[in-house]
């Protein structure tokens, strides 16, 4: 089982027991430039991803 | 710096914002209560929080929805408007619409392939667009005030940008406010000091819903670039774009962007549509317009 992380319709995987903080790292997304939802809720980044998370990160970045 | 406001609770941190830009708004003299406010909104996120927070706030705050006719391939354009227009229905805001292809005769990608301006991207086209049209409408409507929901990261990454050339001229008007002149109304970015992170957990936290998709130009444009660059620096150095930002402005409010002989430029109204411009003949618009009217033919 793994934590699953959702950016702009791709997926990633990343071992549990991490923070979201260090899963953005092992992911290489920068932790500034999305924000995380979990069921709905925006979680912060010393939150510690659990078996079968599915985390949906919003990317915060526009043109203009 | 990118967490601790985060942490707030949610009616905490959506009544924070808010409190914030009052405190902006006051400290930058952005306008006052008796001002009549046109807000430029895009139906992204920084323009729809920003007119949810000055309606908030209790100020005379109404919309302008300027339609590019940007819908080849994702219907970026229509899907805006659609989301602009709900916002404003759904909170009896009021909001003007201005087509730029009913007016200007054709969609923003037509009007900047036919000018030739800004070497295959419509951007410069769009941006003297949407320029003109704001002018317009707050002078021909009686606005003192134009607002945009430019955030801290747009701030930075123009000032980054402007800093890598040196460029003078725009280091010493890009200010939280602009104050008006003659024909031209204020420009004001109430939401200059808040960070896109910020502004984008206020518009999901408070239920907003705004396009999330982005404009099909803006893939690879320079300002993308320089947001990544800082967010870099931002995620090593916490608090780096609020510092870049606000170092600067206290260094141009001392005078170190001054220019040393002030050249008096000299403004006149464009014979065609009355617009300030510093050309000889028509202004920058009329003659874009004109060109892809000739290029027609
Ligand atoms: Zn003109």
């Amino acid at each position: 089982m793994t934590v699953k992380l959702i950016l702009r319709g791709q997926e990633y995987e990343v071992r549990p027991g991490m923070t979201l903080l260090s899963s953005l790292e092992k992911i290489a997304v920068l932790p500034e430039s999305v924000l995380a939802t979990r069921a709905g809720e925006m979680i912060l980044e010393d939150e510690i991803l659990k078996d079968g998370d599915v985390i949906n990160l919003i990317a915060v970045i526009s043109g203009g | 710096m990118r967490q601790h406001k985060l942490a707030l609770c949610r009616d905490h941190y959506l009544d924070w914002i808010p409190e914030q830009t009052e405190r902006f708004i006051k400290k930058y003299e952005m306008f006052q209560r008796d001002e009549k406010i046109l807000v430029a909104v895009s139906g992204g996120k920084d323009s729809l929080s920003l007119w949810d927070i000055l309606a908030r706030l209790g100020y005379q705050a109404d919309g302008l929805y300027i339609g590019l006719g940007i819908d080849e391939g994702i219907a970026y354009s229509s899907e805006s408007q659609r989301l602009t227009e709900t916002f404003a229905r759904e909170r009896g805001l009021k909001l003007h619409v201005v087509d730029v292809q009913r007016e200007y005769g054709q969609p923003i990608p037509v009007l900047a392939q036919r000018s030739q301006r800004g070497q295959g991207r419509p951007c410069a086209v769009c941006g003297l667009a949407k320029r003109h049209v704001m002018n317009r409408i707050a002078r021909d409507l009686g606005y003192n005030v134009l607002a945009t929901g430019h955030n801290l990261d747009d701030e930075a990454a123009v000032l980054f940008g402007n800093t890598l050339q040196w460029a003078g001229e725009f280091l010493q008007r890009q200010s939280p406010v602009l104050p008006e002149s003659p024909g031209l109304a204020r420009k004001v970015k109430p939401l200059c000091r808040f960070y896109e992170r910020e502004m984008a957990a206020y518009a999901i936290l408070r239920g907003i819903e705004y396009i999330y998709e982005e404009c099909p130009f803006a893939e690879g444009a320079p300002s993308i670039y320089y947001k990544e660059l800082l967010n870099k620096l931002e995620t090593d150095k916490p608090g780096s774009k609020l510092i870049f930002y606000l170092r600067f402005l206290e260094a141009r409010s001392q005078g170190l962007f001054a220019d040393p002989i002030p050249r008096a430029v000299a403004l006149h109204p464009c014979p065609n549509c009355g617009q300030p411009t510093s050309n000889n003949d028509w202004c920058s618009f009329c003659k874009m317009i004109e060109k892809t009217k000739v290029a027609a033919e």
